[in-house]
């Protein structure tokens, strides 16, 4: 078994060698990649379904159909932006060049999750690549088939000693991390994206950490509530409710609660069906443990819709829980599963101080017909990034930054934001040897003339 | 905790959202033009106090710098506050999407002595542009100018949502322990390490701004008298302590021959005969830097010009050491001095190994009438950024970006950049409540079919879009 070190250190000296730098290395190893999803998009999605029953289509539309339009943005963009970018000058440097330059930042390193395993170690991936740098891969243990996949796909595809893939648990990672690296991006929870930071600190390692929390949704009472509880199901139950931008809890009117519920259940007969465990498309909480902290969450609550579970085969019934107090456990921590709170509020100004005396999310959902109102909710709060009359959505669109702000996270990617979130800016100004006569201006002995 | 107060004062005050009209950021940002002009006499007498600052660097670097940042973005702010459009794929033309510029909420900076007020104003610009709350504690060891800043600026700007904070490395702790919505930080790599720990334990977004030796190489193929007047100014300027002075010089033996004399000359240009009785050569903040420097001085090389000191002055003349070894103590540590060491190399592959084999620097400078040789050095090396035939000056162009890279620092600010360090940029976008059954597509049950409807559909578009969900 090799060290860290060693394998850290490989990585450094191929990146030192240069040989991922020249656009044409990168563009070839996206190819690669490329590749490697079409041609092996049976076992990937074997793996998905191994570790969270997911299934075929519906893997595929999250984990790499997402993927695979990165990867065709990126090699169709690269050229343009890895192209130096000229900058406005002043009368002083008028004759000069003065330019950005995009540089690799040197070995960056990829922890993933394992709510989307496979695309959450990949789409970083290909953003690291573009940018020249080298890549140590490390899936999240957790989701161990699409781990294992990685680990054994990536070294077919891509330069070995470049793009490495690491896997392991807790020990693994913290001795990981005790290795030098020019960025990491890491995708988790809040608590170990602490950890992280601390260790990147270190070496004065900057990080873009996506972490996550309590996404709200505020439901206006205008509004079509049938098509907003249409997509709020969708957002929220798919892929179990394990999804850093489900809606996590929602914030409306008494008056319109039972009807929220009314809908939501409606829409959830659609979607799986009258026996939800058989339905092909529900998925299962990740592991015993998720499934012991999600399902503990119910206790002393007032199930409105679902609450059923089965801990053999880690199912959690599609749960809405009403009348919910804001202090309650269910009200403490992501949920991160099948559970839906609603919280009655007064107003939109409830709502608004109700979210912001909170940390603050990754997603922030607002259904409304008033677009006054949505543009209020927006400006009056903080989060990573919002849908309007909508949820998840904005995660899909590219040209948007995707990250966090404050415990939900720093730092963006995405498109065009994770080629500069992998690249260092480096200021270039390039003068001419002659034309002194400008700069004697500037050198002792000074006078008030001078000035 | 000492500091809570404070900072809960100053959060109530930004959860007010006074900070965020632009109106108010530009009387605020106003209010400090008029303090650098109010206050211009004060500002030059506690610079020379602390630093020997001669008044023309002050003017430059202190007041003239902050001044041109102060109308960049006074001239820019309502521009640089719109949201941002972005393309939208096929699927999302009908929605709205862009990214907002929020302002992260109380942010804190912490300002180093050496251009105390530039490191303390430049920063503070960018925070109050992009709306936020600002506590900024000046560095105790520039004494004169924390004073002007503690008691002279809050005058200026609203207290509510505006503090200076003063102390040493333990107030500076104890305030590290509050939680801020962004730190930014100029100073030395130990204490940035410092810095983003306590950070971490908030999950506070950081910009460091550090340090450490920025190398300069001369090829053979230069005119020497415009490179030494060029160089010395950048090392002797605010008496080398400055965190983008050209370090040391590599270059090759008969090169160093030739620039000594270029060197010297340069320096009597500049200070006359005896620079100790020269107006325009500052001193070294504090007995402990001028010990520092000189001993790294005494220890490494050969003296080939100047070498004198004085303690009770805390002066350091203009010096330049001669065949300086890689191990001599002068190259362990940034020297952040009036004095320049000169390293031999055979050539410019040598001076590039050895560049590439140290901690990358804030920045890197390269000399030659050949511009293939500056593009090699810029090509195959890394720095936080890169001078051309000069020094000092890309980090006078708003329009550029000053920061570092691995020991050097992490973010980056100036312009634009302030603006954009200070600010959350925050995707959005804003979908109506028709076109339902396109959505369908997205819903389960999942099946084939509707994959590749999706799939087809997102083959079409696949020109710049992403997915067609």
């Amino acid at each position: 078994m090799e060290s860290m070190q060693q394998v850290v250190g490989r990585a450094r000296a191929a990146f030192n060698s240069g040989r991922s730098r020249p656009l044409e290395f990168r563009i070839q190893q996206l190819k690669a990649l490329e590749r490697m999803v079409n041609e092996k998009e049976k076992e990937i999605l074997a793996a998905l379904k191994a570790d969270l029953h997911k299934d075929g289509p519906n893997a595929y539309s999250h984990e790499i159909m997402g993927l695979l339009g990165e990867l065709a943005l990126a090699m169709e963009k690269l050229q343009s932006w890895a192209a130096p970018q000229h900058v406005k000058k002043n009368l002083l440097t008028m004759r000069d060049e003065a330019y950005i330059r995009y540089e690799p930042l040197g070995v960056v390193l990829i922890i993933g999750a394992w709510n989307y395993p496979f695309i959450l170690v990949m789409q970083p991936l290909v953003g690291a690549i573009a940018a020249g740098n080298a890549v140590v891969v490390k899936p999240s243990e957790v989701s161990e088939n699409t781990a294992r996949l990685v680990a054994e796909l990536l070294p077919q595809y891509l330069d070995k000693e470049l793009y490495p893939v690491v896997t392991g648990g807790v020990p693994e990672t913290t001795e990981l991390l005790t290795q030098r690296f020019d960025h990491i991006l890491y995708t988790g929870n809040t608590a170990v994206g602490k950890i992280v930071m601390a260790a990147a600190a270190k070496h004065l390692t900057p990080v873009t950490l996506e972490l996550g929390g309590k996404s709200p949704c505020y439901i206006d009472k205008d509004c079509d509530l049938a098509v907003a509880c249409r997509r709020i199901t969708w957002g929220k139950y798919m892929n179990c409710g394990q999804t850093c931008i489900a809606p996590d809890y929602i914030l409306c009117d008494p008056s319109i609660q039972s009807k929220v519920v009314e809908n939501i259940k409606a829409t959830l007969q659609e979607f799986y069906g009258e026996d939800v465990k058989s339905s092909p498309d529900y998925e299962r909480i990740v592991n015993k443990r998720h499934f012991k902290r999600v399902k503990s969450l119910l206790e002393g609550q007032k199930i409105a819709l679902g609450g059923e579970t089965d801990e053999a085969s880690c199912f959690i019934a599609p749960t809405i829980l009403t009348d919910v107090s804001p202090e309650s456990k269910v009200m403490e921590e992501e949920i991160f599963g099948p559970v839906l709170p609603i919280v009655t509020v007064k107003s939109v100004e409830e709502a608004i101080e109700f979210i912001n005396h909170r940390e603050k999310p990754l997603a922030l959902y607002v259904f409304s017909n008033n677009k006054q109102l949505i543009k209020r909710v927006i400006s009056e709060t903080s989060s990573g990034g919002v849908t309007g009359n909508d949820v998840i959505m904005h995660f899909f669109l590219s040209t948007l930054p995707f990250g966090g702000v404050g415990h939900s996270g720093m730092g963006a990617y995405h498109g065009r934001h994770s080629f500069e979130t992998f690249s260092h800016r480096r200021a270039c100004l390039i003068k001419d040897l002659k034309m002194e006569s400008t700069n004697k201006m500037r050198y002792p002995p000074g006078s008030q003339k001078k000035v | 905790n000492p500091f809570a107060g404070l900072v809960s004062h100053l959060r109530a005050s930004w959860l007010s959202g006074k900070t965020r009209p632009m109106e108010y950021r530009m009387a605020q940002l106003e209010a400090l033009g008029r303090f650098l002009d109010d206050k211009k006499q004060e500002i030059l007498e506690a610079t020379a106090a602390d630093l020997g600052k001669p008044p023309f660097e002050t003017e430059l670097s202190e007041i003239l710098l902050c001044k041109n940042e102060l109308h960049e973005t006074l001239n820019n702010l309502s521009r640089w506050m719109k949201d941002e459009q972005v393309d939208r794929t096929l699927a999302m033309q009908l929605d709205s999407a862009f990214i907002r510029k929020d302002p992260y909420g109380v942010v804190l900076i912490i300002a180093p002595w050496n251009y105390p007020i530039h490191l303390f104003l430049v920063p503070l610009i960018g925070a109050i542009a992009a709306g936020n709350c600002v506590v900024v504690k000046p560095s105790e060891v520039s004494k004169k100018t924390e004073s002007l800043m503690a008691e002279a600026l809050p005058s200026y700007l609203d207290k509510d949502c505006f503090a200076v904070v003063t102390g040493g490395v333990q107030e500076t702790t104890r305030l590290l322990e509050n939680k801020f919505d962004y730190v930014f930080f100029t100073g030395s790599p130990p204490v940035g390490r410092i810095v983003m720990t306590a950070a971490a334990k908030h999950l506070t977004p950081v910009t460091l701004e550090l340090g450490g030796k920025n190398p300069c190489y001369m090829s053979d193929a230069c005119d020497v008298t415009n490179v030494a007047r060029r160089v010395a100014w950048g090392r002797f300027f605010n008496a080398g302590q400055t965190c983008i002075a050209p370090d040391y010089l590599l270059c090759t033996l008969e090169m160093q021959e030739k620039l000594l004399p270029a060197l010297r000359k340069a320096v009597e240009d500049f200070y006359g005969p005896n620079p100790k009785e020269s107006p325009d050569l500052g001193r070294m903040v504090g007995d402990k830097q001028f010990q520092r420097v000189r001993r790294l001085l005494l220890g490494s090389g050969r003296v080939a010009i100047g070498g004198q000191t004085d303690e009770a002055e805390r002066y350091i003349a203009p010096t330049v050491l001669a065949d300086v070894q890689p191990s001599d103590p002068i190259m362990q540590e940034e020297i952040f001095g009036p004095v320049l060491p000169i390293v031999v190399v055979a050539n410019m592959d040598e001076a590039i190994d050895f560049i590439n084999s140290r901690e990358r620097p804030l920045a890197i400078y390269a000399f030659s009438s050949d511009n293939k040789v500056v593009n090699q050095v810029l090509e195959r090396t890394s720095s936080g950024g890169f001078c051309g035939n000069d020094t000092l000056m890309h980090v006078m162009l708003t329009s550029l970006p000053f920061g570092g890279i691995g020991n050097s620092g992490l973010g980056m600010y100036h312009g634009k950049f302030s603006f954009d360090t200070f600010s959350h940029r925050r995707g959005c976008l804003k979908r109506g409540m028709g076109r339902e059954p396109l959505n369908a597509l997205r819903y389960p049950p999942y099946s084939q079919q509707k994959l590749g409807v999706v799939h087809a559909a997102s083959k079409v578009t696949r020109k710049g879009s992403c997915t067609l969900l």
